[in-house]
């Protein structure tokens, strides 16, 4: 099956390389580099918003985890679609109108000073860090199980390599037609497989799902079409909770998401561009139900196979105590690897089922161009945020000409491909989940409280803005280092996701730093702030 | 930034305009309980899983009543969504009638 994917995925490269060539003449200035000079429409955006922001571990993750937990996995679309509200109401109008390249450009609008715009440059080169090594290990994994013939470091370094092509040549406008494009892709795939899931049952939605409440679960009390399977217990509803917190606030924080608001020309097409997202992301994570109970009945859990760390192992064996025995012998034998328990491989499985290998192959390939464009996303922000936050406004003190920044822009982005294909090929053995919930849960804990009150709070001050950064990536931090995911049955912190105690830590440290270090400044600033933000008055064109 | 004409007092002047207070009033009595109400609604599903698991796992046609409280949130974000575009065209013309004043006044 592997050789049409082979083939699907030149198609892919071919097509987003003429696209790179094509866009490459419009990153001559900064403004063309980061932004696209502004110029991308409204339902443009929404598509590339959704390209960005589906990855694999939506597409895969999300459909395996209903595969196998039904109902559970589900929970992940519902917080990642309801996410989108925090976005369109309270964070893409302001932020298209009063930044310019960077989420720490809204910050230091009234918040000036060295050390707020460092923090914030910091925090956004550490979360798209995160999220990237996540994306570049799955790939990895991915790859190598669909193509026993191409070795994971190949794996990685391919999805490294033309991810810093596509941003150093092309800049946000290649940038953003890969994750259209990829965006199309994928939700094709959903609508194939959601179509021919149902015609199975002759159309029916009830047999359907009467097929899938029939499926066998591995607690027999409950069906997949009920809560209780992954998030077990009193533990699992606290799961759920702050999971749920860390899905909803930490998206309207997460870098990558945020610098797609200052690619359109107003405020009032960023909020289409949120709209016509919420409209694209949501129906894919409708499909997701179909595609991963489709999986369950249709393919059957016992064939679908995973491969799983030892890290992942660990945490699993912690949940699953009664499991433990049976897992830790499979361990044994296979070294590292555990070939039990679904995930990742449900959608291209069930494609097989349903399509042939053809179908298989196309969803495979899909998958890895979803990788792509989502890392591609997460390098033109990190190269933004180094080169216009850390190089322009500290190294160089708002000195040099448009050359010396563009130089800095596009070597950064060179060197975070190298530095995270290098990090990904050496962390490629660990379990590197933990990774992208340490993401949302910086987004959600550092950014989004810091954000949310340089908008609307007068007395917001430097000092917050540091103490509550500080706070809300300390304990962050702090939570998932101690969590389950890291220390398994030793952990000190109970929660997978430290949302529920790093989100209010966030907003503490931001109130309590404002009142403890008033700023003048500041308060000065504010009403410039707010009537640009709610009025495009003086908004950069 | 510091290259616009409009200079600290005519900023603080704007915010004291009764157009921009009518704008800015507006806009909140829409984000802060539609926000309130987008959260709690969210929150209220893994909240009742945790207290009612059994009566979330109970049938109601062909589903779970926890998967239609699941699907009635897309439906919410949709409606809620719909809503906000459409009265947020009203902030649009306010914030235009304020832009195209201000710069009116700023050059002539």
């Amino acid at each position: 099956m592997h050789e049409p994917s082979l083939v699907m995925f030149a198609v892919f490269v071919a097509i987003t390389l003429i696209v790179t060539v094509w866009a490459s003449g419009s990153t001559t200035t900064r403004k063309g580099f980061y932004t696209a000079h502004r110029r991308i429409g409204g339902i443009q955006n929404g598509w590339a918003i959704t390209g960005d922001y589906l990855s694999a571990a939506s597409f895969l993750g999300i459909t395996g985890l209903i595969a196998f937990y039904g109902f559970d996995g589900f929970m992940y679309s519902v917080g990642w679609l309801v996410a989108y509200l925090a976005v369109l109401f309270l964070v893409a109008e302001p932020l298209r109108n009063a930044g310019k390249y960077t989420m720490a450009d809204l910050i230091s609008f009234r918040l000036r000073g060295r050390t707020v715009r460092a923090l914030a440059g910091v925090s956004t080169l550490a979360i798209t860090l995160f999220y990237m090594i996540a994306q570049m290990v799955g790939s990895g994994l991915i790859v190598s199980w669909l193509i026993p013939q191409v070795p994971e470091w190949l794996a990685i370094g391919v999805v490294g390599m033309l991810m810093v092509i596509y941003v150093s040549f092309g800049g946000m406008l290649a940038t953003t037609w890969v994750q259209i494009i990829k965006a199309g892709l994928l939700l094709i795939t959903a609508a194939i497989l959601t179509v021919l899931v149902l015609s199975r049952f002759g159309f029916s939605l009830t047999h359907f799902l009467h097929a899938a409440s029939a499926v066998p679960t591995s607690t027999g009390v409950t069906n997949l079409l009920a809560p209780g399977l992954y998030f077990k217990g009193t533990q699992g509803a606290w799961n759920m909770i702050s999971l749920g917190l860390a899905l909803v606030l930490g998206t309207a924080g997460l870098p990558h998401i945020l610098m797609r608001f200052f690619t359109v020309p107003s405020a009032k097409a960023a909020r289409t561009s949120v709209a016509w997202a919420m409209v694209l992301v949501g129906v894919f994570y409708l499909a997701t139900s179909f595609i991963g109970l489709g999986a369950a009945t249709l393919v059957g859990q016992q064939h679908i196979g995973q491969r799983m760390y030892a890290g992942q192992a660990i945490g699993y064996i912690a949940k699953h105590s009664s499991e433990a025995q049976a897992l830790n012998s499979q361990l044994a034998h296979n070294g590292f690897i555990v070939p039990i328990l679904n995930n990742n491989l449900a959608a291209p499985l069930l494609a097989g089922e349903l399509g042939g290998s053809l179908l298989s192959s196309f969803v495979a390939a899909v998958a890895f161009a979803a990788i792509i464009a989502v890392v591609a996303g997460l390098a033109i922000t990190a190269s933004s945020a180094f080169a216009h936050d850390i190089w322009f406004n500290l190294v160089r003190d708002g000195e040099g000409d448009e050359r010396e920044h563009l130089f800095i822009a596009r070597a950064t982005a060179v060197v975070v491909g190298v530095l995270a294909v290098v990090l990904s090929i050496a962390l490629r053995s660990y379990n590197v989940a933990f990774l992208v919930g340490l993401a949302f849960a910086v987004a959600a804990s550092a950014n989004v409280p810091v954000i949310l009150l340089a908008l609307s709070w007068r007395r917001f001050s430097r000092g917050g803005a540091i103490a509550g950064m500080l706070c809300g990536l300390g304990v962050s931090l702090a939570a998932i280092l101690t969590s389950p995911i890291v220390l398994g049955a030793h952990a000190i912190f109970p929660l997978e996701n430290p949302g529920i105690v790093s989100i209010p830590a966030g907003f503490l440290g931001a109130f309590a730093g404002s009142l403890i270090w008033p700023d003048a400044e500041a308060e000065a600033l504010f009403d410039r702030l707010r009537v640009r933000a709610a009025t495009g008055l003086g908004a950069e064109v | 930034m510091s290259h616009h004409p409009i200079d600290q007092e005519m900023w603080e002047t704007l915010a004291e305009e009764p157009e921009f207070r009518t704008l800015t009033s507006q806009r909140r009595r829409f984000v802060i309980p539609a926000t309130i109400f987008f959260i709690v609604y969210y929150l209220t599903l893994p909240v009742s899983i945790a207290i009612a698991p059994q009566f979330m796992s109970r049938q109601w046609g062909a589903l779970s009543i926890a998967y239609w409280f699941a699907l009635s949130q897309f439906a919410m974000a949709w409606l809620l969504m719909a809503a906000y575009v459409i009265r947020a065209r009203k902030f649009d013309l306010a914030a235009a009638k304020l832009r195209h004043r201000e710069m009116h006044e700023v050059r002539g």
